[in-house]
């Protein structure tokens, strides 16, 4: 390392240090550890005592781990899925207003930096610290996993694992380039963080609930208009992820849609392997991606245009 | 040292600098003087690349602000006029993080943001956290924060806003001796005339994004006040209705008002003699006759009455 600070890394590194210490994050992984916590103690000690009363088919002990719900508390899927949004928005709705309300923006950007750098380090600390905290969540539950089964995991149950860790990380991005955006939109902290649960409220509660009833209500044909509910709840993020991590993470899931009695007659009632299961949700993963870029691409542009002083 | 050519800069339909040509030379305390919303701020942006011109340029050292700011920003340190530091830092803390960003290395950044916090007068509260801090103290620290960048320029904008009085004295001081010692080039905008009086070489007069005046002080009066009347107070006794027909007739004289214990007379420069002499021929005792001299003030007066009626 040179001697010579280069700004970018001190400004990803500031913006750790905030995030970390913030009161704000400390509840969120309070709140993430102890939920999950319920979760897999649950899976775990039913694994130990009484194997059975997982589903039959699942072959992958460590994958159930993450996707078994019992005495109807939600896997950890499903969890991490709902409060994943939540810390992503929590780090980003106030990454830019926050600045202005303090009088700190102008001082940053009339350093000898780029005036990307500042959107740029919000961005990136806080996916650093997004990342940080999925993937030692997963690693956590893992090895929590091995120490109390006693047996490891298979190479492909790890290599899903990862996967399904990564698009978490992915899917929170997504929201915190939202919560960012909103946070370059509005001035009020309140308001860009009011906007932004909104969005997410609508997508993971009403969104589905709309579009099934809208289908079904126009579309007088059952086949047509589940086809058409499945591609309009593929606008929805909220949608997108779960089925990819529920693909991913279960692979007895053979399609998305619904199959014909032609096309399932004479298969094995066998599990798919991680490329097929891959494959299966490219799309999702595409569209999840894409739109994550978006959002980043629109807050950077918002930003690059907007008046240091309004 | 800072240039600005025929500079414009219109917000939708508003414009906010209209044509302004400016040169400020290396070493000089410069003050822009103008009413909230004359344009000062938007101009400090364009200077440090923050926001491009409409039309126009602006060179500061030799580079163009606008293509390329990090090298005026590298030799420029701004102080905003709402400056403040994130909500959980610690006030050395965030001198070291400005040191940094401006690639001085941690153990120097630590040892001259110890120097600066003492010549601030904020060794004391150096590991408070920043919100603790009055509003002075959040100046001082702000002060500190574009020193530790060892800048040629010094671009304070309201630096004094929000401060008491005792404590502007201080500030302005310790800006006027910091910029002579280290013959920085300073660049101050302020609504309060005052101030910009005390410590500036040369001050400049901006209204609705037009410069109406610069030089210093003494010039713009001169300039400004040369040809107008002169009020003079006298304090005599008695004061009769004769003495005051009498100080009416002179040629010099427009107009006498009697006030208390004696009278204002408005009439030329040239006017005091004259009446002098009149009030000790007429009998009377002359204590004091004192002529206005016009300073800032009414020339700020002046201007900003003058502002209203071109908005």
């Amino acid at each position: 390392m040179s001697d010579k600070p280069a700004p970018f890394r001190v400004m990803v590194e500031k913006e750790i240090a905030d995030h970390v210490r913030s009161w704000r994050f400390m509840i969120l992984v309070g709140l993430i550890l102890l939920t999950t916590s319920g979760s897999i103690y649950t899976i775990l000690s039913v694994i130990r005592e009484n194997p059975a009363e997982l589903s039959a088919e699942s072959t992958y002990l460590f994958l159930s781990l993450f996707t078994s719900s019992i005495n109807n508390l939600p896997p950890f899927i499903t969890l991490i899925g709902f409060l994943g949004p939540l810390v992503g928005i929590a780090l980003g709705f106030d990454a830019v207003n926050s600045e202005r309300n303090n009088g700190t923006i102008s001082r940053i950007l009339s350093q000898p930096i780029p005036r990307d750098y500042f959107i740029n380090s919000k961005f990136s600390g806080a996916l650093i610290v997004v990342f940080t905290l999925v993937f030692s969540l997963g690693f956590l539950v893992l090895g929590l996993g091995i120490l109390y089964i006693g047996i490891l995991p298979e190479f492909e149950e790890f290599v899903r694992i990862l996967m399904f860790l990564l698009f978490t990380c992915i899917y929170i991005a997504f929201w915190l380039n939202l919560g960012i955006t909103f946070s370059i939109i509005f001035r009020q902290a309140s308001t860009s963080a009011l906007s932004v649960l909104g969005i997410w409220l609508f997508f993971t509660v009403f969104y589905g609930m709309i579009v099934r009833i809208g289908t079904q209500a126009f579309i007088p044909n059952e086949a047509v208009a589940n086809s058409l509910t499945l591609m309009l709840s593929r606008v929805s993020p909220d949608y997108l992820f779960n089925e990819l991590t529920t693909v991913l993470l279960t692979p007895s899931i053979r399609s998305l849609g619904a199959l014909s009695f032609e096309q399932v007659s004479e298969t094995l009632p066998s599990t798919l392997p991680l490329g097929q299961s891959m494959l299966l949700v490219w799309p999702d993963i595409t569209a999840l991606i894409a739109g994550t870029l978006i959002c980043f691409g629109i807050s950077y542009a918002l930003f690059m245009r907007q008046e240091i002083r309004a | 040292m800072i240039e600005i050519k025929d500079l414009v800069k219109d917000y939708d339909s508003t414009r906010a600098v209209d044509h302004l040509n400016l040169t400020i030379g290396k070493g000089e305390i410069f003050g822009l003087l103008g009413p909230n919303g004359a344009g000062k701020t938007t101009i400090i942006l364009t200077l440090l690349g923050l926001s491009e011109p409409t039309s126009g340029s602006v060179t500061v050292n030799g580079w163009n602000a606008t293509s390329e700011p990090i090298r005026v920003k590298k030799i420029t340190g701004y102080l905003p006029d709402d400056v403040g530091f994130s909500e959980n830092s610690i006030g050395l803390q965030s001198l070291v993080y400005t040191a940094m960003l401006n690639g001085i290395p941690r153990e120097k950044a630590i040892e001259s943001a110890r120097e600066l916090l003492e010549i601030v007068g904020l060794q004391d509260a150096a590991d408070q956290k920043t919100k603790t801090y009055s509003k002075g103290m959040t100046q001082r620290l702000g002060l500190a924060d574009v020193l530790i960048k060892e800048p040629q320029i010094m671009i304070l904008d309201e630096p004094t806003i929000g401060i008491d009085p005792r404590g502007i004295h201080d500030f302005l001081d310790l800006i006027r001796k910091l910029s002579k010692e280290k013959g920085m080039t300073v660049l101050l905008s302020s609504h309060l005339l005052h101030q910009v009086q005390k410590i500036c070489d040369r001050v400049g007069i901006l209204v609705s994004g037009k410069l109406l005046a610069e030089g210093n002080v003494h010039d713009l009066a001169d300039k400004l006040f040369g040809a107008r009347e002169t009020s003079f107070t006298v304090v005599a006794d008695p004061v009769t209705d004769e003495l005051i027909h009498k100080l009416q007739e002179l040629p010099s004289v427009t107009d006498v008002k009697k006030n208390g214990t004696g009278f204002i007379v408005t009439g030329s420069k040239v006017a005091a003699p004259h009446i002098s002499q009149t009030v000790v021929q007429s009998g009377a005792k002359l204590y004091r006759i004192s002529g206005k001299e016009y300073g800032l003030d009414d020339i700020y007066q002046h201007y900003f009455e003058g502002g209203v009626n071109h908005v």
